[in-house]
This record gives structure tokens, C-alpha cells and sequence, in this order.
């Protein structure tokens, strides 16, 4: 089993792989961010590193330097070739131009990166893919004429995918069925996934909002605690002896506390509302396959009705003895393989996302697990914090009211 | 991984529906009653096992004393901190302003159709002998607090009277609104607890007469600026051109300030004398005292400013607990709801252990939003007091005036003294160059050693007042030093308890919950 790593700063093994070379291992690692070019076409590059032992990877390290639309393209190859299985999401392109080099920023994308780039190598499918040798290994000349080829053709994302769908569902109802419904799968349960799927990204993206200004009112706080403590020593040079001192130390107090905030300001957003973020792509690229199922699904039963129609004209022709029969014949025999060939993708699709769906629940409360246990410390330490910088003033106060 | 064909088949990984519903039901409810102060413990009305807060019980000292019935009970300023000035300690006025009730004014205006206003019942518990009794019910309108302030503040002369609450120009459209009115009363009943607590002014005749009269207040109704100066300018004419005597000022009327009154030539003339103050440079006789009164001027200007600054960030500093906990909360009610639903579609039964771990960090994330919700409302509490004594500074700030007025009303009369001294010398001089006498010049000689006389005896009376009011500013910086000193501490403490209690609580609520979900952690942390 190939063993893999959640890294957030870039490690490199895992702490369970093996040193033997029996073992297949594969690992890699995000990192280094650094800020080339300049203005309009500045951008970040990263340093991906590659541990391995497979065969296909040539030498046991290899490090490549990659940006952000290497990353892309890798995905969207990964999407077109391996339908029916949940590619890992991306985080997103940066909409606003003045956060897109803040340090926080490029450490949330690194470590998106780095969650994205891992979870290929450790699935046992994806891990195989060419594409992902080529991403970890090729040069930055190959990768990039890679990749300045494919994204005009390939340039489809999930959602410009249901559009498609959309698109094919009303083709084949009108021409081909005569009706005015969409085709669409009549499986119960698959209905329920989607239905599932449709909804929990709506419950998640709004607790990953409320995540998100959590983190923001930590910064806050933390900000006018910074402003208290100042207005407390400012007032304690006004008050005599003790009742000054003691203000002094609140002040300090408020001061100490204030960084502590900031602190967990940021181990919040990066450790739980991250992750959440991470949840909502991740279903978001599920949204895709499930288009891909669909699109497969209507390609399916439009060349099943056409080969029908095809057979029944066949028959006619046979039935008058017409000269055309050589011909239909031929015709209904490539038919028939398409639509074999359609219904066997379809098939396979559905057979990968019934495994995929199981690993992914279980993936996901591993995921989640792990962001609520540093969420949960986070708060914990934050509040004990608070508890021992207040506590230690007492003494003194106590000490004041007694004089 | 089989999927679960009957999810809710196994009895421990159910969730009932109404536990859900509890967790929003309390929020609801905690939303609807904000000044709930009961221990968030005791707050427990839902015998959910879930919700079992042993693991948090009883936590350290602290928390004991900011949980306590007596702290967290309603700390309005009828309560007040034991000061160590003996007699007053025993002594006390509780007092409280409550049920606003609207009237009608039989209107003597030229508004048409009467104005209303509104009346509030005022109830005060004493066992101050003066009062002659131990309870009293009066009811009082906005127009009796001005007179009963602007009664003190001419009878308190140089004591620090705390000053009322605000009029309001629009009053009539103000009385409307139900907010204003209830703010109001709020405003009122502290007002009235910082007279009570003024060792000096609780026992006043005035407040007494406020609080214990049925019917009309007896106090002399204050007049508007307008009409007092309609009353002096009628007096003008008189004071200048009219008898020499008209133009003195009365003793008793050196007891008040020139500007209230309605002398407008003893205005004219204390201003003059104040321009001429300052442009001479001329000082009174520097005293030691007088110095050292100059510092505390200037160190409470001072206090007044940083008090300021403290008192905005200390609103900040509240808003800011309130945003986290709001936050905090939305966050819960977000994660209850994914709760519900991933509960309702599982399919497998990773999404029953991961509904299960939602559940109980919703239901923390709730239940620190309350305690950051209580926090604030205590934190609120204690660091009014900064705001309180910002309100000092302008009671200080008018017996600091008090004084300065009436300096100038005896250096007004000792000038005024003087000046009359050079008449008489200049008509001596002039009247014996006349060979008998001039008996023109002699009768106004005699006249004005008449004049001289009163002002001599007026100058007594400002200057024994001048006295009297230094005496009582000293008293009151003294019981200001004591009684801020207390107060400040009392705070401090107060904040910082506070803070420790509620830091205690919620950690161990998180603790809980990091100790649950430790499995999940790479290092074991």
C-alpha cells in the first residue's frame, strides 16, 4: 500500500514508510514559495520534491520547480482521463490582485498544493497516471509546452461540464426520443447521492463562511485588546503607586494577550477553516464527475436508440432485399461497438464512483477529525492562556485593596 | 466499508431529532432572555446525557466567585462599594426609578391642544434619620430633576455634584419613542444613586424634599436664560443712571455667581474685572494651598483625558467580545444544521462518526458563545465605572469654577473697593482746595463712604464664601482620591475575576472536546 503524508511545511517522509525497497512508496512535497517575474506578469513558483521507488521514476529524488497553472493543468488531465474517480480539488485562482502575494495567502495555496499534489500520489489509481510522472519529473521546458498546449483544447472545468451536460441532455431529448424530459439515471440510491452531494455544499460553504470570520474576529480581538492595554498604561501614569502599577500590568497583560490572539488567529485558519475550504472544493469537483457520469450516461442511451433505429431499418432493408443491406449491415456493426463501448464507459464510471464515494466519506471524517482535535485545541489553549495571564495580576490586586 | 442498509439501526450512533432541536431551542431562548445571569450550568434545562457538564463542574476558585448569585446580580449603582468613611457606611439610599407613565399637561402654553409628558415613579429605601422614615413613593417628571439639579448645584457650591442627564431639545418628539423613554428612566435612576451616594448631598434638604413631597416639588423652579436677562435689563437703567446706591451689590446676592443672575451690571462688571485679570497679569496672592490646588488641576485634566481614551477602547474592546461570540455562535447553529442533515442522508457509517463529531463540536462552539455572551454583559458592568468617572470630571470641573467665580467676585469687589477709595481721595483733595468746604462735594463724600460700607461688608460675605468653597473642593479631592482608589481597584478586580472564570469555563468545554477527537491526532498531542 502506497503510505502518504498530509504535510503543512513541507517534510518529507512520511513516518510510516519503509526503508526497505520492497515497499512502493511514492511522496512529495510543496514548497519554497518564491515570487518571480514582475508587475502585470509576476507570479509565484514552488519547489515540488519527489521521494520514490517506483520503476517509472527514474532515480529515487527528483525535484522540479512548478507554478500554480502546472498545478491546473495536471488536474484537468487527471479529470479527462480518469472519469468516474473524485480528482482532488484546487484551491482557487485569486480573484483580488492585492492579496495574491500576501505571505498568508501563498502559505494557504502551498499548502492546498501540497494536500492536492499527495492525495494523487496515494491514490492507487492516480498515482499511476503519466501525467503525474510527467508533473513531478519532466523539466520546466517540457512542462511548460505541456501545458501552453493543453489549455486551449482541455481548458473544461467542472462547471463549463454542466453546461455540456445540460447541453447533451437537451440534444438527445429532442432529437432523438422525441420527448421534451431530460434523460437522467433512475437509480434511487444514485439520486440520493446526488441530491446529497447538491445539498452538502451548500451546509458546508456556509459553515466554512462563519469559519472564515471566526478567524477574523480572533484579529480583532486581538487588536483592541492591543488598544485597551496602551489606554491602560497610558491611564496609569496618572494614578499614584500601587493602583498605577496595577493598571501598568494590565495593560501588559492585554498587550500579551492580543499577540496570543493573532496567534491562534492563524492556526485556526490555517488548521480548521482550511480544511473546511478543502471539504467545499472537494464537492465541488464531485459535482464534476457526477456531470461526467451524466454525460455518459446520455451518450450511452442516445447510441443505444440510434443503434435500435439503425436494427429495425436493417431489418426493412433485409425484408425487401435491398443492395443497401451490405452497407446498413457494416454501418450497424460499428454502431454496435460504439454503443458497447459507451455503455462499458458508462459502466466503468459507475464502478469507480461507488469505491470512490465509500473512500471518500471515510477520508473525509478522517479529514475533519483532525481539523475539529485542532480546532478544539486551538480554543483550548487560547482560554487557558487567557486564564493565566488574568490570574497572575490577582495577587497584586488583592494587595492593593488590602493597603 | 459495507453501507448501512437501516442507518438508525444501531442504538448508540443514534441521534434524536430533539436533541437537535434542544441545542437551537437554548440558543433561541438565550437570545430572547440577554440578561440571563444564572451559571451557565444551571442553565442546563435539557437532560440530554450529551450535555453532561461533569466534566466541567465546580472548576477552580475563580469561577466559583464570577458564578455567585451575589456578583453576578445586577450591580447598578444602588449597590454601592463599602467605602471606609465610617458614618456612611451604615447609612444608605436605595433608590429606583421605574414605571413611566404618560399625562397631559393643562396647557397654560400657546400650543394648542395640551403637550404631554411623562412622569416616572421614583421609590426610595432609607434609613437615614433625616428622612424621617424608611420608604417613600413620589412621582417625578424630567422638569423636576432639572430643578433639583440646578437647586444643588447653586447650594453645593465647590463639592462635586453629579451632574444630570441630558435634556433634549426635540423633547416632545423624543417622548414618542419607547427606547428613549426607557433609556431615560435609566439614566435617571443613576443620577439619582450618585446623589445618594454623595455623603453630603444624601442628606440635603433638597434631595429629601425630591424624594418624600407628594404632590408638586417646593423647590424654586429654575428660570430660562431669557427671562433672567429680561428681569436684569428692566434693573439696568436704574443701576446706572438712577440712585448711586442702586448700582451696589447686595451682600447676600455674592453668594452666587454673576452669570446666573439677573444683575447684569455686577456682569459687566466681574467681566471687566476678569479682562483685566488677565491682561494685567495680575494674580491673587500666590499661597502654598493655591499651588498645590493649581496641580491637582492640572494632574485631573489629565486623568480626564486618559480616562477618555480608556473608556472608547474599553467599548471597543466589548464590541469585540461581542462580534467573537456572535461568530462563535453562528458558527454552532452552521455546523447543527450540517449535523441534522449529514445525520438524515448517511449512507455509511464514516458519515455517522463524522455527524457525531460535528455534533459535539456545534454544540461547544454554542456553548462558548454563551459564556463569551455572559462574559461580555459582566465585562460591561465593571468597566463602566471608567465611564462613571469620566462623568466626575464635569462635576469636578464645575467646583474647579465654582472657585474661580467666586475669586473674581472678590477681586471684582476689592477693585470696585479700591476705586471708591480714589473718588473720595480725588473729591477731598478737590473740595478743600474750597475755602469752607464744598457741600456738594462733601455729601457725595458721605455717600460714597456709605457705598464703601455695604461693598466692604459684600466683599466679607464673598470672601468668607470664596473660603468656604476652597474647603469644600479640598474635602471633595480628598473623598474623590479615596473613592477613586476604590473604585479603580474594585474594577480591575472585578475585570480580571471576570475574565479568569469565563477563560476557565471555556477551556475545559474545548478540553472536552480535543480529549474526544484525540484519536484522530498524527502526533498524539
Amino acid at each position: 500500500m502506497i503510505t502518504t503524508q498530509r504535510t503543512g511545511s513541507g517534510a518529507s517522509l512520511s513516518p510510516r514508510s519503509p526503508t526497505s525497497q520492497q515497499q512502493p512508496f511514492l511522496s512529495v512535497s510543496v514548497t519554497d514559495p518564491v515570487k518571480l517575474g514582475n508587475g502585470v506578469q509576476a507570479y509565484i513558483s514552488y519547489r515540488v520534491i519527489t521521494k520514490t521507488n517506483l520503476p517509472d521514476y527514474q532515480g529515487s529524488e527528483k525535484i522540479v520547480i512548478r507554478r500554480y497553472s502546472d498545478f491546473v493543468w495536471l488536474r484537468d488531465r487527471l479529470f479527462e482521463k480518469y472519469k468516474g474517480i473524485f480528482i482532488p480539488p484546487l484551491p482557487e485562482k485569486s480573484a483580488v490582485e492585492k492579496f495574491r502575494f500576501s505571505a498568508e495567502f501563498i502559505e494557504m495555496r502551498r499548502q492546498a498544493l501540497d494536500i492536492f499534489v499527495n492525495r494523487i500520489a496515494s491514490h492507487h489509481e492516480l498515482q499511476q497516471s503519466d501525467d503525474l510522472r510527467i508533473f513531478l519529473t519532466a523539466d520546466e521546458e517540457v512542462m511548460e509546452r505541456a501545458r501552453v498546449q493543453e489549455t486551449g483544447i482541455f481548458k473544461r472545468k467542472p462547471a463549463d461540464l454542466m453546461q455540456i451536460f445540460k447541453d447533451v441532455q437537451s440534444k438527445v431529448s429532442d432529437v432523438v426520443l422525441g420527448k421534451d424530459k431530460p434523460v437522467e439515471e433512475t437509480n434511487s440510491e444514485y439520486e440520493k447521492l446526488r441530491h446529497y452531494i447538491f445539498e452538502l455544499e451548500n451546509h458546508l460553504a456556509e459553515a466554512q463562511k462563519h469559519a472564515y470570520r471566526l478567524v477574523k474576529r480572533h484579529r480583532e480581538l486581538g487588536q483592541s485588546l492591543s488598544d485597551f492595554g496602551k489606554a491602560a498604561k497610558l491611564l496609569a501614569a496618572c494614578e499614584a503607586d500601587s493602583l498605577g502599577k496595577a493598571f501598568s500590568d494590565l495593560g501588559n497583560g492585554a498587550e500579551m494577550l492580543s499577540f496570543k490572539l493573532e496567534k491562534e488567529a492563524h492556526h485556526l485558519l490555517m488548521n480548521f477553516e482550511e480544511p473546511l475550504k478543502d471539504y467545499v472544493r472537494a464537492v465541488q469537483s464531485i459535482k464534476g464527475t457526477i456531470a461526467e457520469r451524466a454525460n455518459a450516461f446520455g451518450q450511452q442511451c442516445e447510441l443505444a436508440e440510434t443503434m435500435r433505429l439503425k436494427e429495425i431499418n436493417l431489418d426493412k432493408l433485409m425484408l425487401i432485399r435491398s443492395d443497401k443491406v451490405g452497407e446498413a449491415e457494416i454501418e450497424y456493426k460499428e454502431l454496435k461497438a460504439e454503443s458497447e463501448e459507451a455503455t462499458r464507459r458508462y459502466e466503468t464510471i459507475v464502478k469507480l464512483m461507488n469505491e470512490e464515494i465509500v473512500r471518500f466519506q471515510e477520508q473525509k471524517t478522517l479529514d475533519m477529525g483532525i481539523a475539529f482535535h485542532e480546532f478544539a485545541k486551538g480554543q483550548a489553549n487560547l482560554a487557558n492562556n487567557i486564564a493565566d495571564a488574568w490570574r497572575s495580576l490577582l495577587p497584586k490586586l488583592e494587595a492593593c485593596s488590602s493597603s | 466499508m459495507m453501507a448501512y442498509e437501516n442507518p438508525f439501526e444501531d442504538a448508540h450512533l443514534q441521534i434524536p431529532k430533539e436533541e437537535m432541536e434542544s441545542i437551537v431551542l437554548n440558543e433561541t431562548e438565550a437570545k430572547a432572555n440577554p440578561t440571563r445571569e444564572e451559571s451557565p450550568l444551571s442553565s442546563n434545562q435539557n437532560p440530554n446525557p450529551n450535555y453532561s457538564d461533569t466534566s466541567f463542574l465546580d472548576p477552580p476558585s475563580y469561577a466559583d466567585v464570577v458564578f455567585s448569585p451575589q456578583s453576578i446580580e445586577s450591580n447598578g449603582h444602588n449597590s454601592t462599594i463599602s467605602r471606609s468613611t465610617s458614618s456612611s457606611t451604615s447609612e444608605f439610599l436605595k433608590i429606583s426609578v421605574t414605571n413611566p407613565v404618560k399625562e397631559q399637561e393643562m396647557s397654560s402654553s400657546l400650543v394648542p391642544g395640551g403637550t404631554t409628558y411623562v412622569t416616572y415613579l421614583i421609590t426610595s429605601i432609607t434609613n437615614i434619620p433625616e428622612y424621617g422614615g424608611t420608604e417613600f413613593m413620589v412621582r417625578r417628571r424630567f422638569k423636576d430633576v432639572v430643578t433639583l439639579a440646578d437647586r444643588l448645584s447653586e447650594n453645593f457650591r465647590g463639592f462635586f455634584v453629579p451632574v444630570r442627564p441630558d435634556k433634549n431639545v426635540v423633547e416632545s418628539q423624543m417622548m414618542k419613542n419607547e427606547d428613549f423613554i426607557d433609556q431615560r428612566r435609566a439614566e435617571l435612576e443613576k443620577y439619582l444613586c450618585r446623589l445618594a451616594n454623595h455623603p453630603v448631598i444624601k442628606k440635603s434638604e433638597e434631595l429629601r424634599v425630591f424624594l418624600q413631597v407628594q404632590g408638586k416639588l417646593p423647590l424654586v423652579k429654575s428660570t430660562d436664560v431669557a427671562s433672567r436677562m429680561l428681569d436684569g435689563a428692566a434693573k439696568l437703567p436704574k443701576q446706572l443712571f438712577g440712585e448711586s446706591t442702586a448700582g451696589v451689590i447686595d451682600p447676600n446676592e455674592v453668594l452666587q455667581p454673576a452669570k446666573g443672575g439677573r444683575d447684569l451690571l455686577r456682569i459687566f462688571k466681574e467681566l471687566k474685572q476678569s479682562v483685566t485679570n488677565d491682561w494685567s497679569g495680575w494674580r491673587p496672592p500666590v499661597i502654598e494651598e493655591d499651588k498645590e490646588f493649581l496641580e491637582n488641576k492640572d494632574k485631573l485634566q489629565d486623568l480626564e483625558q486618559q480616562l477618555s481614551n480608556m473608556s472608547q477602547q474599553a467599548e471597543s474592546l466589548v464590541k469585540a467580545q461581542q462580534d467573537i461570540g456572535e461568530t462563535m455562535g453562528e458558527l454552532g447553529l452552521a455546523l447543527v444544521k450540517l449535523t441534522k442533515f449529514e445525520t438524515e442522508e448517511a449512507m455509511y457509517e464514516s458519515q455517522q462518526v463524522r455527524a457525531n463529531d460535528m455534533r459535539n463540536v456545534a454544540t461547544a462552539a454554542v456553548k462558548a458563545s454563551r459564556l463569551y455572551r455572559e462574559l461580555n454583559s459582566q465585562t460591561v458592568k465593571h468597566l463602566d465605572k471608567l465611564h462613571d468617572y469620566l462623568g466626575m470630571m464635569l462635576a469636578v470641573n464645575t467646583a474647579f469654577s465654582d472657585r474661580s467665580s467666586a475669586l473674581l467676585t472678590v477681586q471684582t469687589l476689592s477693585t470696585e473697593l479700591s476705586s471708591l477709595h480714589s473718588k473720595i481721595e480725588k473729591l477731598e483733595i478737590a473740595s478743600s482746595k474750597i475755602f469752607g468746604g464744598d457741600r456738594s462735594r462733601l455729601r457725595k463724600i458721605e455717600e460714597l463712604k456709605e457705598t464703601i460700607s455695604i461693598t466692604e461688608d459684600a466683599k466679607a460675605v464673598a470672601e468668607r464664601e470664596y473660603e468656604r468653597i476652597k474647603e469644600n473642593n479640598r474635602n471633595e479631592l480628598e473623598r474623590l482620591e479615596k473613592e477613586k482608589y476604590d473604585d479603580f481597584v474594585g474594577m480591575l478586580k472585578g475585570f480580571v475575576i471576570n475574565q479568569v472564570g469565563y477563560a476557565e469555563k471555556m477551556a475545559g468545554v474545548w478540553e472536552k472536546i480535543a480529549e474526544e477527537t484525540s484519536g484522530y491526532a498524527k502526533d498524539g498531542s
